[in-house]
């Protein structure tokens, strides 16, 4: 045992400063990050491309980026309440399989109800697996999109599925004031969710919940019904998404929703937002699908090998997500 | 913090005192290698160091034990213990110096750990020996403890206290930051009282009392640090238990709290306080038993009930129970009321708004303003928020759990007022509290939990701090 004299002396100037401009600084920059991004894919596409800046073409990213946005708007929900839903890009196919069979059997107005209806229900089965039965909402979800394809499957029989009535494409293709009807449901459809998440009572019980459960439930919030919500609204906007596609195709089977749903976490992630929960915002994940979106079309356009596709989408949620994690440590 | 001039000589006990944002914890902090100085210097065996990390610090045998606990939970007691001093060979562990390593540091401490033991199943009391363990056997000659009895029982703190003394006399030097003034004055050799993150003063601890500690964290003189208690409780009883049986948690609770009247409920840590009250709040299952709320059954199954029948919890850690803490002070002190500023399910933002302005102002919340982030604001300032969940709309029962732990002198008092507040206005407040003094200074009633039972019932005036902790701990008990 040594000498131990220690003396610590700090003169003059303040040691330890409370950071709050700092923080409103980081805080903005990790909002200009995303939009930024989109901005510059945006100039960058403009300045490369003569076909980019056109109405047709931008109208065709907007159609393209439907199915992804409306997946990954809802799916927004569900993470910042807390959740997790793997399981939106099963239930798109399997709305999608019912919703044609049932077209060509029944009627394209009941194809189009009992597609979405399936997949509010499938949404159901989710929240209450993962609230009432307490699983993990990642393991959960993970076993019930097994599941789920797997009924996609027996349903369509394993064979693709051709609407031959035309009027099934009416859905997706109707063009209100020279728009198509699949992005403008896209956009009513992201305005709603915006709308819950900032003015309503649900929204700040799916904030609670997701940032705090227990102090949300010690609040009085109804966590377990607010989290079932967002699986609802998340099972309904993917089987939306999958009758769009399937009224835009005319012909559907089990493979339809394949990898979709990673492109919707994708976008929810690439906006920033936060896995942990109990925050984020719907226009990020726009941001996010937009992105995407872009990447995509910029590739179709420069005639580029689509294999470097892959590789750059993945390093830019890289990016996004490295972004969030580093500006959190900076927040403590 | 600001200029702050320190020594602290080997082999002492030192205490640094003061309240919530003096700059304490900071100052321990530098000292421990976790922050670094913007300015200024520190000096160990007169070398002038630099750390840039606790590791270095480490190096130089100053130990950190900070008030979050730093362990494996998952990993035994002897991997803890030697985590990063492991004896090996070859990268190969050699177990039975271990265990021989063990054994003696055992003897030094006296502390009686199973070294096979996972960490997370230990209390927390044991995982502080574990912590203190660990420090020693990285040899180190000064250990640097944040708020070290924060979470201990009476028992337990004077075990500890025994430790430190042993630790001081074999030559190793602790500084240690607490809120317990008796605590310091009985065990520190020297105190340096901080006061807006400037030093106030280091003298000896022989030279100080608990009146003048006070004065010098405060700036000033406190008269009492608890409110008068106002007498008039009314008649009617407000909430009455009988018979409040949860399985394995507690049994045959019967008590009454009447409107405008504070009941403190006793007991050590672990003793069912916390589980009645979560049994009374709905949040956890009774299994027989009455609740009555103004003579009306009432069995709430969840929070949501019990708060829309007029009973409201504030629990017992504001950061992983209370709060939301990324969202804004407006979200959280409306959370439980929001039907009554919505219609058709959307919030009336101006509405909510004002409400919440009004009570920061009667609160006296010091924040960038309603939308400001609550992880912006001060543990004080937090508390308040906290408070104003539910002082906004007083309920019928509010009953609190460990209302000023971890909080400052100054803001302590504060919160006094606000729980006399609500019971101006009828309120019936059941007090849980670990803090002696509190329960005594505040309660017209205290009532004693041993076990998951009640073991006993004092009025005010025939209290007496003895006699509670008796009760406490059973026939057995020592105060």
């Amino acid at each position: 045992m040594s000498a131990t004299d220690l003396s610590a002396q700090a003169n003059g100037e303040p040691v330890a400063e409370v950071r709050p401009r700092s923080r409103a600084r980081i805080e903005r920059l990790r909002d200009f990050g995303i939009a930024g991004v989109l901005l510059i894919l945006f100039i960058a596409l403009t300045l490369s491309s003569d076909v980019f800046l056109t109405s047709t073409n931008l109208k065709n990213v907007a159609e393209q980026a439907v199915a992804v946005g409306l997946l990954a708007t809802a799916g927004s929900l569900v993470i910042i309440a807390g959740g997790f839903d793997l399981s939106a890009g099963a239930i798109f196919a399997v709305s999608a399989i019912v919703g044609s069979k049932l077209a060509n059997s029944t009627g394209v107005v009941e194809g189009y109800l009992v597609g979405i209806l399936i997949g509010a229900a499938l949404g159901l089965v989710n929240g209450i697996i993962c609230t009432v039965g307490r699983i993990n909402h990642f393991v959960g979800t993970l076993a019930t999109s097994i599941v789920f394809f797997g009924l996609a499957t027996k349903i369509s029989g394993g064979a693709l599925i051709v609407v031959p009535n035309q009027s099934f494409a009416d859905l997706a293709n109707t063009q209100i004031l020279g728009f198509k009807s699949s992005t403008l449901i896209f956009v009513a459809f992201a305005l709603l969710c915006g709308f819950i998440l900032n003015f309503t009572v649900l929204g700040r019980y799916i904030f609670a919940t997701g940032g705090n459960l227990t102090a949300a439930r010690l609040s009085g919030v109804p966590t377990a019904v607010t989290q079932a919500f967002t699986y609802v609204l998340s099972g309904t906007a993917a089987g939306l998404a999958g009758l769009i596609v399937a009224s835009r195709t005319l012909s559907v089977n089990a493979q339809t929703g394949n990898g979709i749903i990673y492109n919707a976490l994708a976008a929810i992630l690439i906006g920033g937002n936060s896995v942990l929960g109990g925050e984020g915002a719907i226009w990020r994940t726009v941001c996010g699908v937009l992105i995407l979106a872009l990447i995509a079309n910029g590739f179709n356009l420069l005639g580029i090998d689509p294999l470097y596709q892959q590789i750059v989408t993945g390093l830019i949620i890289l990016l996004a997500v490295g972004l969030d994690a580093w500006t959190r440590r900076a927040r403590t | 913090m600001r200029g702050v001039s320190l020594e602290i000589r080997r082999g002492e006990i030192h205490a640094l005192v003061g309240e919530n944002g003096a700059g304490k914890s900071t100052l321990a902090k530098i000292v421990a290698g976790v922050h670094l100085p913007s300015a200024g210097s520190v000096s160990v065996d007169g070398r002038e160091v630099r750390y840039r990390s606790p590791r270095q610090a480490l190096a130089d045998g100053i130990a950190m034990i900070d008030q979050e606990l730093a362990l494996l939970p998952a990993r035994s007691v002897i991997d803890n213990v030697f985590l990063h001093s492991e004896n090996s060979k070859a990268g190969l562990l050699r177990r039975r110096q271990m265990r021989e390593r063990f054994a003696a540091l055992v003897e030094r401490t006296g502390f009686e750990l199973d070294p096979d033991r996972t960490v997370g199943s230990l209390r927390v009391a044991e995982q502080q020996k574990v912590e203190i363990m660990r420090a020693l056997a990285r040899t180190a000659r000064l250990i640097v403890m944040d708020e070290p009895t924060a979470p201990l029982t009476p028992v337990e703190a004077e075990s500890l206290y025994a430790v430190m003394r042993s630790l001081r006399d074999e030559g190793v030097t602790i500084v240690f930051v607490s809120h317990f003034l008796s605590e310091v004055l009985a065990l520190s050799d020297v105190v340096t009282v901080m006061r807006d993150g400037s030093r106030v003063r280091t003298s000896p601890a022989a030279e100080e009392t608990p009146g003048s500690l006070v004065e010098g964290m405060l700036g000033r003189s406190l008269d009492s640090t608890f409110p008068a208690r106002p007498e008039s409780v009314r008649a009617e009883p407000r909430l009455e238990v009988r018979g409040l049986c949860g399985t394995g948690r507690f049994e045959d609770v019967s008590f009454s709290v009447h409107a405008g009247e504070i009941v403190g409920l006793a007991g050590l840590i672990g003793s069912g306080r916390t589980e009645v009250a979560r049994a009374i709040f709905g949040a956890d299952r009774v299994d027989d038993g009455e609740i009555l709320l103004d003579g009306e059954p009432v069995s709430p199954r969840s929070p949501r009930q019990a708060i829309s029948r007029g009973i409201a919890l504030l629990p017992e850690s504001r950061k992983e129970q209370g709060l939301l803490m990324r969202r804004s002070i407006v979200e959280n002190i409306m959370l439980p009321h929001l039907d009554d500023v919505s219609s058709g399910g959307i919030v009336r933002s101006a509405r909510e708004r004002r409400e919440v302005v009004e009570a920061m102002e009667r609160l006296s919340v010091r924040a960038a303003g309603p939308r400001a982030s609550v992880d912006t604001l001060s543990g004080g300032n937090q508390q308040k928020v906290l408070f104003g969940k539910w002082l906004i709309r007083p309920p019928r029962v509010m009953i609190v759990d460990e209302p000023t732990r971890g909080v400052d002198v100054g803001a302590k008092r504060a919160i006094y007022e606000l729980i006399d507040e609500l019971t101006a206005s009828g309120t019936a407040v059941l007090l849980i509290s670990s803090d002696l003094e509190e329960v005594l200074g505040m309660a017209h009633r205290v009532l004693v939990m041993r076990r998951g039972r009640l073991a006993a019932e004092f009025s005010n005036e025939g209290a007496e701090r003895t006699a509670v902790l008796a009760a406490a701990f059973g026939t057995e008990g020592r105060g």
